[in-house]
């Protein structure tokens, strides 16, 4: 609701006071009728807290992963002989010469166990090592343009592990990081791909129906009934193995909105049915408006929050699938890094007891995955802007 | 009732068809085949193995002929119920799959049973007693368990189940079991297992259904006649069992058409994961190995029984709601 106060609740202020409060009200009224549909939805989303703050998540992520080579301290596929599955340091504030101002590590040193012969990793904790921000290290080329060596941070000397190592001792802070942006662009172009489809297919069977509505139907519902994840098990499996990385990359976005733009093109379909008979749209037709423009200028506008919202819940959809295949090792395949990919190193219970930390990017693709949700949640109760504000 | 039913069934057919004809298609996009393979092994490993054989194997299944040819020979056989023949475990596909797809249907049904079982209690009480504090938890861990990947959350079961009691947890029978008959003590022995992949493979489909039956009971409880029955001064229970809840539940009845789907394919990578006998594993080697009878009847068969769900979830929610027309 726009009243903060209601008129009613004060009498026993002065008849000017009234006047002023009226006055207000009578404003914030006027503006919730001029309001165009898009301000509706901005007033509705913004009261979602919770949709908000997931929001400015997502967009921090992102453009966390438009600069990988400055945010992560080292290359992905760096190897460290010297600290092959290392546990993640903690970064510390207090030492036994008491506190410091800047967070340090202590050095981590290789000890074998004399009876069980097994390696373990002990604190060195004569070193200390502060991590300091914008360091030089290793060089890069931002976006293959701009050549630089300025890491966000990093230690002077010796390594700096935020999440230990994998068991060839890269280093796996820097590995998510690059993983994010292979993981979170599959999305995006994922449901780029279906919600082309989607609209195009939805749109045409929504308005023209009859003969070719039934047959997009059938389409949509035999790809339906194919369960998901066997579907896409068996097509990425026929992905040829010398493809190269991108090509591979490309396929599987392509698979999984193949699949997954029915659920859009329902949506799609079911809106422009019903929108095709309300009042303003004959009266468009009645006017001799070209059908085109009907579609483009009438329909797509009036259903469009509606569809953001769906999209915005298909991208986690996109996320987890590719997350399976690639856990399963039917997806992306090293060298390039996703979470999935990553994942797959934690796949036998072994390495799991004997590297726990393996498990972090399961944390991201979590994080990630909520985000969205609660994103498209609150998109979802925003775009109908006339629903939650009935008096 | 009657003619909606056969109706029904009627259409499966031509949409079995199709699945058949994608399932083929599907395993046949790899480059070479098993066949072949199998046949340059059988030659290179100098076993006395005839022409005639080859050409048996050849015969049999069409192969070097046009990919229609292979495909009916196939479809007509899976038609009397024989899938074909499995090369890498050199049997054929119907000793392989029957038992494993029993598996799959136990793992999912179970899993569904336990979705209903708790979404049902908790997503009532989240609508009845909205913005509760009890409602948020709810819908907090329930978008918690849409968000795990399945195969996560199995690994960290097993990490925890390691970490807490020292033994891998995975597989549905104990050690002595795995190769025993079906026995009762079997069967006792798979229940004792076979909670793990439930809770796994049901989790994302809870959290779902609680939304669902959140909002459908929302829906209802805003209409004007609980409002008539609440002036009317009828007890809280009565009116919520009466009239909003058994409306709130048709919804909730047709999404086995679209869970018990969404259960087959989660329980495929979990099985990979915690090594469960049942169709994932074995499909995803097959399809790994390019073993095409397999994969291709494993799929169709997963299909197929998504179709059989989706049939199942019409005809109950003709029952539930008798407003749906059976035309």
């Amino acid at each position: 609701m726009f009243f903060t106060q209601n008129p009613e609740d004060n009498l026993a202020i002065n008849d000017r006071q009234k006047e002023l409060l009226e006055e207000e009200v009578d404003e914030t009224e006027e503006q919730f009728y001029y309001a165009t549909q898009w301000q509706l939805m901005w007033w509705n989303f913004r009261k979602h807290r919770l949709a908000v703050g997931c929001g400015i998540l997502i967009l921090f992520m992102y453009l966390m992963v438009l600069v990988p080579e400055f945010i992560a301290p080292y290359e992905p596929s760096t190897r460290n002989r010297r600290y092959a599955n290392a546990p993640p340091q903690r970064v510390r504030l207090v030492s036994d010469q008491g506190f410091h101002f800047r967070p340090f590590v202590y050095d981590l040193t290789q000890e074998i166990d004399p009876e069980t012969l097994q390696r373990n990793y002990v604190l060195d904790k004569s070193t200390i090592k502060p991590i300091r921000f914008f360091v030089r290290g290793v060089d890069y080329k931002l976006w293959g343009l701009i050549p630089s060596n300025i890491h966000l941070f990093g230690v002077d000397d010796g390594m700096l592990f935020l999440f230990g190592t994998d068991r060839l001792g890269r280093d796996m802070f820097t590995r998510v990081i690059y993983a994010a942006r292979i993981s979170m662009s599959i999305g995006l172009i994922g449901v780029f791909l279906s919600f082309v489809l989607g609209l195009t297919l939805g749109g045409i069977s929504g308005y023209l129906g009859g003969r070719v509505d039934n047959i997009i139907q059938r389409i949509m519902e035999i790809i339906r009934s194919f369960p998901q994840i066997p579907l896409w098990m068996a097509l990425s499996a026929a992905i040829p193995p010398h493809w190269s990385p991108v090509r591979t990359y490309f396929a599987i976005t392509v698979i999984l909105s193949v699949i997954g733009w029915t659920n859009l093109a329902r949506q799609v379909r079911s809106k422009i049915i019903s929108l095709k008979n309300e009042d303003f749209v004959v009266a468009a037709q009645l006017s001799g408006t070209s059908e085109t423009r009907i579609v483009t200028r009438h329909l797509i506008p009036s259903f469009m929050s509606h569809i953001i919202a769906v999209i915005t819940l298909a991208i986690p959809t996109m996320i987890l699938a590719e997350t399976s295949l690639s856990f399963l090792g039917i997806g992306l395949r090293p060298p390039v890094v996703s979470w999935g990919v990553l994942l797959q190193q934690s796949q036998n219970l072994y390495a799991l007891t004997q590297a726990p930390w393996l498990m972090i990017p399961g944390l991201f693709v979590v994080v990630y995955v909520l985000a969205f949700s609660f994103l498209g949640d609150g998109l979802r109760d925003a775009a109908d802007p006339y629903g939650g504000m009935k008096r | 009732m009657l003619r909606f039913i056969i109706e029904r069934l009627l259409t499966m057919i031509p949409i079995l068809i199709v699945i058949s004809i994608i399932s083929f298609a599907i395993i046949q996009l790899p480059p070479g085949d098993y066949l072949t393979t199998y046949i340059i092994q059988l030659e290179a490993s100098g076993d006395s193995v005839s022409q005639s054989e080859i050409e048996g194997l050849k015969q049999r299944y069409g192969l070097g002929q046009p990919m229609h040819v292979q495909y009916f020979k196939w479809i007509s056989g899976v038609v009397v119920g024989d899938f074909g023949y499995s090369f890498e475990w050199n049997q054929p596909v119907n000793t392989l799959i029957w038992e494993r797809l029993g598996l799959t249907l136990v793992v999912s049904i179970s899993s569904l049973l336990l979705t209903w079982i708790v979404a049902f209690p908790i997503g009532v009480y989240s609508a009845v007693r909205q913005h509760s504090p009890g409602d948020y938890i709810a819908t907090f861990v329930g978008f918690l368990g849409l968000s795990i990947p399945n195969f996560m959350l199995a690994l960290i079961l097993m990490y925890g189940g390691y970490r807490l009691f020292g033994m891998s947890i995975g597989g549905l029978f104990s050690p002595e079991f795995v190769d025993a008959s079906w026995s009762w003590a079997k069967f006792v022995n798979m229940l004792s297992h076979l909670w793990i992949p439930m809770v796994v493979v049901g989790t994302a489909g809870t959290a779902g259904m609680i939304r669902i039956m959140r909002n459908n009971l929302l829906d209802e409880l805003g209409k004007q006649y609980v409002v008539t029955a609440r002036a009317k001064g009828l007890s809280t229970v009565k009116l919520i069992f009466k009239y909003p809840l058994r409306l709130a539940l048709i919804p909730f009845v047709s999404t086995v058409g679209w869970l018990l789907p969404q259960l087959i394919s989660g329980s495929a990578v979990v099985s990979v994961v915690l090594n469960l006998p049942t169709a994932g594993p074995l499909l995803l080697r097959a399809l790994l190995g390019q073993d095409m009878y397999l994969a291709g009847s494993f799929t169709f068969l997963l299909a197929t029984l998504t179709v059989i769900g989706t049939f199942i979830s019409d005809l109950l929610l003709a029952a539930v709601d008798p407003r749906i027309t059976y035309d």
